[in-house]
C-alpha cells in the first residue's frame, strides 16, 4: 500500500523536505504529483525519524507545498530493460523520447548496479583496433578497458570518439557488438554529431542513446550515465554482447553532482566539488570490465573537457586516478593542424601491455612503442631548445631528434578521421620513422627485432 | 541489546537504544544485517558508520550490537586468498553471490571446512607465555604457519593434539595459574585498531632488496622500514608497488587495494601464481595476502581495509616473518576518513580532511618495525610499511602527502615528466630520498665492500652535476661546455637510462641482484673513469662517445643473472680497449 503525503514542509531547489513520513528508506524513489496532474520524480537523500530529505531530478516550478503530492514508491531509481532498447532513444531518465512504443521490459534493474567482485573479474587482454595509429600504436586500447579522453573546449573529441565507434574491431572476430551513448548535458548539435554518424554507418540499429541534452533537468544528469551502464551491463553480461560506452561529457556530470552538494550545504572539497567525488566517479567507471565465465564486455570511452585545459583539475584529476588510462587531445597540435589532436606524451593506456606482442599485435610492438615515446620526448625537448638558442646550439643527434618529433606529429598521428589503419600499418609507419634515427639510438628494441623489420635503406 | 534507526545518510546510520554498546563495538544493522561500527556515543544514540551500501535502509530498522570491536580472525588460510576491506574472503562470496558483491553475504574469514596438519612443537607439561609456539601448520608450499599461544593467556600445557584438523578444533589446552583451563584452537581474534604487542622494538638494519636498482642502489628502505610513493595519475605508483610485491625477500607480502581499480587486484590475482619467488621457486601468491576494497566498493570499508591489512601482518611477523604490508593507496583512505568525517558534521580541518588526519596517519606508519615477538625465544619480526599516495595533481603540498612526508623514512618522489618520457620507474632522483643510508651502510659494506656505496655516492654526484650542467645548456647551448662536463653530462645519461630504467615487464631485467646491480654501475662509472683518463691524454670526446662498447652497455641490463658476470667483464675489457685506441689516436694527430 503506497501512501500519499502531502506534507512537503520545504523547497529549495534541487531539495524539498517531507515530514511525518514513514517507512521511507534512504536511496527510495518517489514521485511527486503537482496540482496540475503533471508527475515528477525525486530520490530520498536522507531520513531522519519522520523527515525526508528528498532531491528532485527537474526543477521545482509550480510544485505547491500544500497542494503537491509525495508518493514513495518502495524501491531504488530502476530502469527497465530489455534487447529492444537497442536502436532506441532515450531521454536521462530512461524514458524513450523517439516517438517509438515504450520498452516491455524483461526486468528492472537498480541503476546503481552492484560493486563488481575483483576475484571474479577477467583481465582485459584483447587488442581492440580502433585503425587511429596513436592509439593502437602507443596507447592501445584492449576489450574491457575504460580510456577516457580529456579534451577541451573547442577540440575535436566528438570526431575522434565517433571515429572509435565507428572503427573498432577486435582482430579475428564476429562477435555482436552494441553501442551505449550517453549525452551529458551536452549540446543538441554534438548528439546530433554523434546519433547522425551513428546513422550513416549503420551502426545505429546496434546503439542505445540516452540523452540528457543541455537544456534539460541539470540534476537528472546525475541518473543519465548510470541508465546508460545499466543497460550496457544488461546487453553485455545477460546478452553477451561486446558494448562500448561512450559518456559525454563528465564534466557536466561533475558540475551536477555539485550542484546538489551545494544544496545539501555539504563541506566542500577542492573546488567546491564533494569530498566524494573520487568514490562517485568510481561507482560509474568501475562498472566496465570482463567478468569470468560471460563473453560479453564493456569498455567504455568517457569524455570529459578540461576546465582551462588545465589537467591538475579535479574532474579530469579524480578520473585519471580511476581510468585505466587517458587519451589528451592538445590545443597547440590542435591549431597545428593535427587531425587528431593527440599528446601521446601525457597520453597513455594502463592495460597495453596485455594487449599487445605475439598472438596480438606483433612481435616488434612493445620495443618500438618505447622507442617512438621516448624518441618524440627527446625531439621535442631538443625543439624547445632550438627555440630558444636557435638551430646552431643543437647536436647532430638532437637535429635528427627535432626532425624525428616533426614527421612524428606529421606522418604517424596526423592521419585523419577516416583513415582506418590497419595495425600492420601502424607499426610500419613507425619503423619508416624510427629508421631516421641513429642506430645506437635505438637501444630501446632487440637487435634481432632492428634486424628483421627495419625498412632497409 | 538492540537498538532502532532514527538517521540515514548514505554510510552514515543513527540509531537509538544501544546503551549499552561501546564505542568502536560491530553492529549488524536492518534486515539484511549490514555491517557497522560505532564511532560516537550520545547518551543511548550511537553514530555508526555502515560498511556496505545502506540504500533501502530506513528508521526503526533493527540495530544489533555483536559487543565486539571491529576484528579479524587469525590463523591458517589467509596466505593465497583475497579479502575485502572487512576480511571476508572475495572468492566465497562469488560463489555465494555471483560476479557481483551483494549485501548482508555473510562468510567467516578462515574457512572452517579445510583441514590442516598441525605438527605440535610443545608437550604436555610445557609451560607457555603468550606468543610461544604450540605448533605449526604447513599453510602453503612456501610458508610455515606457527600456531602461537593467543595474547593474555599463560600456563601449563595440558593436553596437545596432532594431525588433521580444522580450524576451530581444540588444538591445546592451557591451565593457567588460577587453575583454570583454556581451549585453544588454531583462530585467533585480534581488534583491528590497535596494535598488537610486542617485546622489545629495534632501529632497522638491514635492506629489503626489492630487485630494483634505483631503489636498492639509490634509495634503499630497510625491513622493518617506512617509505612512501607519491605520484600523479599515469607516473607508474600501481606497477612500482606491484614491483616490490613480486621481488622483496620478505616472507610475507600483504598488499592492500585501498580505493584503486578492480582490474588491479585482477591483475595479481592472475599473475602472482605464475611468478616464481627468485629465492625458492615458488609462487608468490603462496605468500601473499589481499585485500581489495575496489573504488566502487562501499567507501567505509575503505577505511578498515588499511586495519585489516596490518593487523595480518602484525600477525605474521609474531611468528618471526620479515612481513611488508604495501598499501595502494594512502589517499583513498584518507579520503575515506574525510567523507565520514563530513558526514558526522566535524569541524573540518585543512581540504576538508579531520584534524585528526596526521595522526591517523602516523599510527598506521608507526606500526612497522623490526620487533623482538612476544614469546620465549626471542625471534624476531618485522614489518616494513609502503603506502603509495595519490595527491591531487600531483601536487605534494596538500595534507595527505605533507602528513605522510613527516612520518615516513624513504621518499620516492614519482613525476609525470619522467613518465611522459617513458623513463620507468619514473622515480625522480633528485626529490627523493632515504633516511637509511647510514643505518644499512654498515651491512653493505660487510655484504659488497665499502666500493657499493662510493659507487652509489658517485652516481649520485653525477646526476646532480647533470642537473647543473642542464641549466647551463638552457642557456647558452652545449658548445659552452668543457670537454669534461661533456662527459659528465654522457655518463649521467648511461646512468639514467642504462642503470635507473628498468623495465618490469621484460624477465632479465625486472629482477636485478645486488651483484648485477653493482657490476652494472661498475661498468658505467669506469667507462666515465677510462674516457676521463683519455681526455687528459688528448682524446677527442665525440670519439669517446661513439666507441661500440657504449652500445652494448645501453643492452646489458637485459643481459640475464646466469651469464652477467663474464658478459660484463668482456664488456669492460672491450670498452677499455677501445678508449684506449681512441686516446692513441688522439697523440697520433
Amino acid at each position: 500500500m503506497i501512501k500519499e503525503y502531502k506534507t512537503i514542509k520545504e523547497i529549495a531547489s534541487p531539495l524539498m523536505v517531507v515530514e511525518h513520513v514513514e517507512g521511507v528508506t534512504f536511496d527510495e524513489l518517489a514521485e511527486i504529483e503537482l496540482q496540475n496532474g503533471e508527475r515528477r520524480r525525486c530520490k530520498v537523500l536522507e531520513v531522519e525519524g519522520d523527515r525526508a530529505v528528498v532531491q528532485l531530478f527537474e526543477n521545482a516550478q509550480g510544485i505547491n507545498l500544500a497542494e503537491s503530492k509525495v508518493r514513495f514508491l518502495g524501491h531504488p531509481l530502476e530502469l527497465g530493460v530489455s534487447e529492444d532498447m537497442l536502436g532506441r532513444v532515450f531521454n536521462g531518465m530512461g524514458e524513450p523520447i523517439d516517438g517509438g512504443p515504450e520498452i516491455l521490459a524483461e526486468e528492472h534493474k537498480d541503476i546503481n548496479g552492484l560493486p563488481m567482485n575483483p576475484a571474479a573479474r577477467a583481465y582485459p587482454a584483447e587488442f581492440i583496433q580502433t585503425g587511429v595509429s596513436a592509439i593502437d600504436g602507443l596507447n592501445t586500447l584492449v576489450r574491457g578497458q575504460k580510456l577516457p579522453i580529456f579534451s577541451g573546449s573547442g577540440l575535436p573529441h566528438a570526431p575522434l570518439a565517433a571515429q572509435i565507434a565507428r572503427q573498432a574491431r577486435v582482430l579475428g572476430d564476429n562477435e555482436t557488438f552494441a553501442v551505449v551513448f550517453a549525452a551529458v548535458g551536452i549540446t543538441f548539435e554534438e548528439s546530433e554529431y554523434f546519433i547522425n554518424d551513428f546513422r550513416r554507418t549503420g551502426a545505429i540499429d546496434r546503439t542505445v542513446v540516452f540523452s540528457n541534452l543541455a537544456n534539460d533537468p541539470a540534476v537528472e544528469r546525475i541518473s543519465t550515465p548510470r541508465m546508460a551502464l545499466t543497460a550496457a551491463e544488461y546487453l553485455a553480461f545477460e546478452k553477451d554482447m561486446q558494448v562500448l560506452v561512450i559518456i559525454t561529457d563528465i564534466t557536466n556530470y561533475a558540475e551536477a553532482l555539485r550542484e546538489v552538494s551545494a544544496a545539501k550545504k555539504e563541506v566542500p572539497g577542492r573546488r567546491g566539488y564533494p569530498g566524494y567525488l573520487y568514490t562517485d566517479l568510481a561507482t560509474m567507471y568501475e562498472r566496465a570490465g570482463r567478468r569470468q565465465g560471460k563473453k560479453g564486455s564493456i569498455t567504455m570511452i568517457p569524455i570529459l573537457t578540461m576546465p582551462e585545459d588545465d589537467k591538475t583539475h579535479p574532474i579530469p584529476d579524480l578520473t585519471g586516478y580511476i581510468t585505466e588510462g587517458q587519451i589528451i587531445l592538445s590545443r597547440d597540435l590542435f591549431r597545428k593542424g593535427l587531425v587528431p589532436p593527440i599528446d601521446v606524451l601525457p597520453s597513455l593506456s594502463r592495460l597495453k601491455d596485455k594487449g599487445i606482442g605475439v598472438g596480438k599485435t606483433r612481435e616488434d610492438h612493445a620495443g618500438t612503442m618505447n622507442q617512438l615515446f621516448a624518441a618524440y620526448s627527446r625531439g621535442k625537448d631538443a625543439k624547445e631548445l632550438m627555440t630558444i638558442l636557435g638551430e646552431a646550439a643543437l647536436s647532430d643527434d638532437d637535429k635528427i631528434f627535432a626532425r624525428f618529433a616533426d614527421d612524428f606529429e606529421k606522418i604517424y598521428v596526423s592521419q585523419g578521421n577516416n583513415t582506418n589503419r590497419s595495425i600492420e600499418e601502424t607499426l610500419n609507419i613507425g619503423w619508416q620513422l624510427l629508421s631516421m634515427l641513429p642506430r645506437t639510438e635505438l637501444k630501446r628494441i632487440k637487435p634481432e627485432m632492428i634486424e628483421k623489420y627495419m625498412p632497409k635503406a | 541489546m538492540s537498538g532502532k534507526v532514527t538517521k540515514v545518510s548514505g554510510p552514515l546510520v543513527v540509531a537509538e537504544g544501544l546503551a549499552d554498546a561501546n564505542v568502536s563495538d560491530v553492529v549488524r544493522v536492518g534486515r539484511q544485517r549490514l555491517i557497522g561500527e560505532i564511532l560516537n556515543m550520545t547518551g543511548d544514540s550511537a553514530s555508526i558508520q555502515v560498511y556496505e551500501e545502506t540504500s533501502g535502509l530506513g528508521p526503526s530498522a533493527d540495530v544489533e550490537t555483536t559487543g565486539m570491536p571491529m576484528s579479524v580472525e587469525l590463523g591458517p588460510g589467509m596466505l593465497d586468498n583475497i579479502y575485502d576491506g572487512i576480511q571476508r574472503p572475495l572468492p566465497e562470496i562469488r560463489a555465494i553471490a555471483g560476479e557481483t558483491i551483494a549485501r548482508g553475504t555473510e562468510v567467516p574469514a578462515l574457512n572452517r571446512e579445510k583441514v590442516w596438519d598441525f605438527v605440535p612443537v610443545a608437550s604436555v607439561g610445557d609451560k607457555l607465555v603468550t606468543g610461544d609456539v604450540l605448533g605449526t601448520v604447513q599453510e602453503t608450499s612456501a610458508i610455515n604457519h606457527k600456531i602461537m599461544v593467543p595474547n593474555g593467556i599463560e600456563g601449563e600445557v595440558v593436553r596437545i593434539e596432532s594431525g588433521e584438523h580444522v580450524v576451530e578444533d581444540v588444538i591445546a589446552v592451557i591451565r593457567d595459574k588460577d587453575g583454570k583451563e583454556h581451549d585453544l584452537t588454531m583462530i585467533q581474534r585480534w581488534p583491528v585498531r590497535i596494535a598488537r604487542p610486542y617485546i622489545k622494538k629495534y632501529v632497522p638494519s638491514r635492506p629489503m632488496n626489492s630487485g630494483q636498482r634505483i631503489i636498492d642502489t639509490l634509495f634503499p628502505i630497510a625491513k622493518g622500514g617506512t617509505a612512501a610513493v607519491p605520484g600523479p595519475f599515469g607516473s607508474g605508483k600501481t606497477v612500482v608497488q606491484h614491483q616490490l610485491a613480486k621481488w622483496s625477500d620478505v616472507d610475507i607480502v600483504v598488499y592492500i587495494g585501498c580505493g584503486e581499480r578492480g582490474n588491479e587486484m585482477t591483475d595479481v590475482l592472475m599473475e602472482f601464481p605464475e611468478l616464481k619467488d627468485p629465492r625458492n621457486g615458488e609462487p608468490l601468491m603462496k605468500r601473499t595476502v589481499l585485500i581489495a576494497n575496489t573504488s566502487d566498493m562501499p567507501v567505509a570499508a575503505r577505511e578498515a581495509s588499511i586495519y585489516t591489512g596490518i593487523t595480518i601482518a602484525e600477525y605474521f611477523r609474531d611468528m618471526g616473518y620479515d612481513v611488508a604490508v604495501l598499501a595502494d593507496s594512502t589517499s583513498r583512505w584518507a579520503e575515506a576518513l574525510r567523507e565520514m568525517s563530513g558526514r558526522l558534521e566535524e569541524m573540518p580541518g585543512e581540504e576538508g580532511y579531520p584534524a585528526y588526519l596526521a595522526s591517523r596517519i602516523a599510527q598506521f606508519y608507526e606500526r612497522a618495525g623490526v620487533v623482538e615477538c612476544m614469546g620465549s625465544d626471542e625471534r624476531k619480526g618485522s614489518v616494513t610499511a609502503i603506502g603509495a599516495v595519490s595527491p591531487p595533481g600531483g601536487d605534494i603540498s596538500e595534507p595527505v602527502s605533507q602528513a605522510t612526508m613527516r612520518i615516513v623514512k624513504v621518499f620516492w618522489a614519482l613525476d609525470s615528466s619522467l613518465a611522459y618520457a617513458r623513463h620507468f620507474p619514473a622515480i625522480n632522483w633528485l626529490t627523493s630520498y632515504s633516511l637509511y643510508l647510514d643505518n644499512l651502510g654498515a651491512w653493505y659494506e660487510d655484504q659488497f665492500g665499502p666500493a657499493y656505496m662510493e659507487n652509489r655516492n658517485k652516481a649520485m654526484s653525477i646526476l646532480q652535476e647533470e642537473s647543473e650542467l642542464l641549466e647551463i645548456v638552457r642557456l647558452v647551448g652545449q658548445d659552452a661546455l668543457s670537454a669534461n662536463d661533456r662527459l659528465t653530462m654522457e655518463t649521467a645519461k648511461m646512468v639514467r637510462e642504462d642503470f635507473l630504467q628498468q623495465n618490469a615487464f621484460v624477465d632479465d631485467d625486472a629482477y636485478s641482484s645486488y651483484a648485477k646491480q653493482y657490476r652494472l654501475l661498475d661498468t658505467i662509472l669506469k667507462y666515465d673513469e677510462y674516457a676521463r683518463e683519455a681526455l687528459v691524454k688528448g682524446a677527442e670526446i665525440d670519439r669517446l662517445f661513439k666507441i661500440g662498447a657504449k652500445e652494448k652497455i645501453g643492452r646489458a641490463k637485459m643481459i640475464p643473472q646466469d651469464r652477467f658476470e663474464d658478459e660484463y667483464d668482456a664488456i669492460v675489457a672491450e670498452m677499455k680497449a677501445q678508449i684506449d685506441e681512441a686516446a692513441a689516436g688522439g697523440e697520433d694527430e
